[in-house]
Order: C-alpha cells, then structure tokens, then sequence
C-alpha cells in the first residue's frame, strides 16, 4: 500500500506537485498517468524518499520509505532504464545491490531468469539495448521479492513481445498480493494493464478510479449516421431525444448521434423510410477519455501558445 | 508461469538486520566489477616506482646533498607521487560522481536509503584499497632506490631516523587524497567540477604560497601534499633558516583533518539533498 496526501514539491517558485494525495492498493495493477511534466516522476521519487516533499507526506506500508535501512525487501522500483554503471555486468550490477541488501547471491541468477537476461549476465550493461535495460531494471525491483513494487515509464523501449511479457508479469505480481504501480504517460499502455488509474496534470490530481469509471468520464459513445437524407434524419433523431452534430461534406453527409444507440437509430430510419449508408458505433477509448481530462493541463503543447 | 511464480516466492522475506559490513563488501563488488580498476593501480604503480628509479639514477649523475641523509629522499621524488595524488585523487572522486552522472545514485539510494552508511561504506572501501596500492608504492619506491643506491655503497637502512616515516607517509598518501576525492564528489557531483576542483586543492594550490611569511606558510603547511613533502624529509631544517618550516607532528594532523572533514562533510550534506 502506498500513500500519499498533500503532497507538494516546489522548485523555486515552480511547483512541480501541488498538494497530491491518493491511495495505491495492494493485489491491483494501479496506472500512474500524466502527460509529460505532470510531476510523475517527482512524485514516484518523493515516495521513494530520494527528493525531500516541500510539504505533505507519503508512506508505503505505513512507514516513510527513507525510515528503512536498507530498502530492497520493502520496494522494488524501477527509475529510469538508463540509471547504471555501463561498465559493469548485469550480474555484477545486481550482485552489488543484493550484497547491501543482506540478499543471497542465488537471488540475482533468479532475477536474471525471470527476466530473461540469463545468457547475457555477463556482458557489460553498456552494450545493452533500451529494451534489455528495462528488464534489468526489472530484475533489480524484483531482487528483494519486495510487497510494493514501482515502475517508471517500464515499456519504454520493449518490443511487442516484452511489452507482452511485461504486462503478464504486472498481472502476475498483482495476483501475488503486491502493490503494482506503473506510471506512463501512454493511455494505452494502461488500457489492458491497470484496474485501477491516478491521473494526474500540471502536479495536481485530475482523477484516482477504476479504469472503467475513468473510461466513463470522457466522451460519451456517440454512433456515427450515414444517410442521403441528413436533415430529415437529424429531425426525427432530435424528436426522438437525442443530439444531432451534422459531420461529412456535402453530398456524404454524416451525423454524429449522441443519446440514444445504434438499434434504436435504425429502427427509427426503418419507420421513416430513410436509407443509411452507415451504422457506427463509436465506444469512448481511454486514450479519448485521457486526452479530454488532461487537454488543460498538459505542460507543453506542441503549436498552441498559451 | 507455476515455475516463474515459485521463482519469485523461494527467498524468504524475512529480512536479516541491516549490517554495515553487507555495504563495504556491496561496494567492494562495485569497485571490484571495473575492468578499469585494475588497470589504473597497475599504471599508477609503475609509473610511481619507474620515477623513482629515474631519479635516483640521476642523483647518481650529480651528487647531491652534504651527505647520505638527502639520499632515502630519492625515493619519493614528485613527478611519481603528486601523479599518485592525482590519480588517488580522481578514482575516489569517481567512485561517487559515475553514480550522479549514470544516475545510478537513486537505485543505490532505493536499495539503502540510509545514505551516510553509504558514503561511510564507499569511504572504507576507498581507504583500504588505497593504503593498499599506497603501500606497494612507497615500499616499492623504497626497495628499488635502495638497491640502486647500494650498488653505489650508498644504500640507507628503514631504521635511519625519518626513512620509516618517510615510507609511511608516502603510502599513506594515496588514501587521504582518494578520501578527499570522494568528499570533494560526493559535495560537488559533477565530474569536470570535482575534477578541477580536488586538482586545484591537492596539486595547485601549495606552489602557491611561499615559507617566507608566516601567514602564507601557514596556509601553506595545512595543505596534503605540503604535509607529505614534510613528513619525507629525513632531515631537520637549519636552525637559521629564513623561512617558517612545517613541524612533524602538525603534518601529521593535516594528513588526519582533511580525509576527516571531507567525508564527514559529505555524510552531512548528502543526507540533507534531494538525489
């Protein structure tokens, strides 16, 4: 369990977090959200102790993280992939970290199977690509086989099938009764991962519920009318109760429907004897639903002078 | 997926109590996995006992002192040991500043977020490889000197006054600035800064003050390497010499603060920053 309340980091007169506060629960895959510069990254480092909070506080298990001596059995956590030594092994790397961990050295040969680096162990860190640092940096958040575990932008640079692979293991450490909190700034790596997302935009919190709730919040599914006779339609649509946006050119004619569903449009064109060339349902995606809650929060946005 | 779920859950999570000697021998690994470590003492060695054979050999050329006590200083001729203080200098520096620049710093903070025992365990690591390499240096130093000046009768024995000493401080100078190093980066964290700087206070800044007035041979004797050059004098100063002379046992207080106060200033600050 992590948590945070009133949480504010400022640098200068910047403030990067401004009084944040929610829960990350344990046995659940919990999407840290934002577009880039919200204040996730301060955020995952405040809780990990490593940046001091202006004011407010943050707790994993109850304990103020930095509290710990020695910190690996009590969070794994993945920072930046980018964030080791090139001119060391893999193993050597986790050997180290074990080491001041009082961890076995069998526990390091463990990581490196689980995440596929077994045959590389041995070859310097420098040569590794972005998607092989990632999983070593998974290998290091796993090394303590710690009840919270915390990852930063963790698909950054993996293939298909480690994107495949990750989000298994995600499940996976979720099912086991672990605190899984993933951030990223890609909806989409949540949509088929997260139960539950933090959404957060210019270091405040824009929404912390499940992802269908969240999914609900943003542009209500509207279903998209094709027909030659688009304002007799768009009539009788609006008699009907629902809302009528004319799109398309002239000549193909469209109507975006909002409020009532696509069955009922038909049956409503049958009665009136109106042909249609087209029945869309459009569902609201995460990613429309993240796009429309942070469109005013987002810190830099490219063409649009503020 | 019943194999990698048992992979995870066979280390118990119990945790044993948090041991200091957990984090020397962590940063012993650390040190250890650097290809380039070995090959920097391997150099540093012979460059530091080659000089030494070049300047005794050339003393042989043109006789120096009055007589045999200007002779053990041969052995620790500057070219050799203010590149020991350079490069001791800047391998302790690098072992903290490669952890700021790679950013490796956080994941050792997550894995032991008490960050003095951290520094206290770099510290300790440093500090003994360093007398290490220190040692084999000035016995080294010592051993080739002697055996050139004895082929000339000239040779000086360890139990002359000030020859023993002259060993120690000479092997002990490679840890105090390896220490000072790893102060000046754990404080400064930028690499070309912390370079600039240990080299500036280490190497620059002695030539800078005279003995001739007594304030500026102050400042100048609280300095390492005017502290070293002192400790391997085996001779006294003339009685009616003009300038102000360090006295030993300041020397050796000198040689003990500054490692002191570097680390002890760097476990303070970094306790107190933000990573």
């Amino acid at each position: 369990m992590i948590e945070v309340s009133e949480l504010t980091k400022c640098y200068g007169s910047k403030r990067a977090v401004d009084h944040l506060s929610f829960t990350v629960r344990p046995g659940q895959v919990t999407g840290f959200l934002g577009p880039n510069g919200a204040g996730k990254s301060t955020t995952l480092r405040m809780i990990l102790g490593l940046d001091a909070p202006t004011t407010g506080a943050a707790t994993v298990s109850g304990v103020p993280f930095h509290r710990h001596p020695r910190g690996l059995r009590h969070v794994g956590a993945l920072l930046e992939a980018g964030q080791v030594h090139g001119g060391r092994s893999a193993a050597a790397h986790l050997s180290a970290l074990a080491r001041s961990n009082g961890i076995p050295r069998r526990r390091v040969d463990e990581v490196l199977q689980e995440v596929g680096l077994t045959e590389v162990a041995d070859r310097r860190i420098g040569g590794f690509s972005l998607g092989m640092k990632q999983r070593l940096g998974i290998a290091t958040a796993l090394l303590g086989d710690p009840p919270v575990l915390m990852f930063d932008e963790p698909i950054n640079g993996m293939d298909p099938e480690g994107v495949r692979w990750v989000r298994r293991l995600f499940r996976r450490l979720a099912a086991e009764g672990r605190t899984v909190f993933l951030s990223s700034h890609l909806m989409s790596e949540m949509e088929n991962t997260a139960d539950q997302l933090v959404v957060i935009g210019r270091g405040r919190l824009i929404a912390a519920e499940s992802v269908r709730d969240f999914a609900a919040r943003g542009t209500r599914s509207s279903v998209m009318v094709g027909t030659p006779r688009a304002a007799e339609l768009a009539a009788v649509l609006t008699a009907a109760g629902a809302s009528v946006e004319p799109e398309g050119s002239a000549g193909a004619e469209k109507l975006a429907v909002t409020g009532i569903p696509a069955d009922r449009i038909g049956a409503l064109a049958f009665e009136n004897g109106i042909r249609l060339n087209e029945l869309t349902t459009r569902t609201a995606s995460l990613e429309v639903a993240f796009m429309e809650l942070t469109a005013d929060s987002t810190e830099y946005q490219a063409g649009q002078p503020r | 997926m019943t194999t990698l779920t048992s992979a995870l859950r066979t280390t118990p999570v119990t945790a044993p109590p948090a041991r200091f000697r957990d984090l020397i021998a962590s940063e012993w690994i650390k040190m250890r996995s650097l290809r380039s470590t070995p090959w920097t003492i391997a150099l540093t060695l012979l460059f530091v006992i080659g000089s030494t054979v070049v300047a005794t050999q050339a003393d042989k050329a043109a006789p120096s002192g009055p007589d045999d006590l200007f002779r053990p200083h041969d052995a620790y001729p500057p070219a050799g040991y203010w590149t020991l203080i350079l490069v001791a200098g800047t391998v302790g520096a690098l072992t903290v500043v490669s952890e700021y620049n790679s950013g490796l710093i956080r994941t050792t903070t997550v894995a032991v977020p008490a960050r003095g025992s951290v520094v206290l365990a770099k510290a300790a690591v440093i500090a003994a490889l360093w007398t290490a390499v220190g040692t084999a240096a000035s016995t080294g130093s010592f051993l080739v000197s002697q055996a050139i000046l004895a082929g000339r009768l000239a040779g000086v024995p360890i139990t002359h006054p000030g020859v023993f000493r002259a060993l120690v401080a000479s092997a002990l100078l490679a840890p105090v600035c390896a220490l000072v190093g790893l102060g000046l980066g754990v404080l400064l964290r930028h690499a070309a800064a912390t370079m600039v700087t240990s080299v500036f206070t280490l190497v620059m800044l002695p030539p800078m003050f005279s003995e001739g007035s007594r304030w500026s041979a102050d400042i100048k004797h609280a300095l390492v390497s005017a502290a070293w050059n002192r400790l391997i004098q085996t001779w006294e100063p003339e009685p009616g010499s003009l300038g102000y002379t360090a006295t030993v046992p300041g020397s050796w207080i000198v040689y003990t603060l500054w490692p002191l106060i570097a680390i002890a200033l760097a476990v303070l600050v970094v306790r107190r920053r933000d990573v």
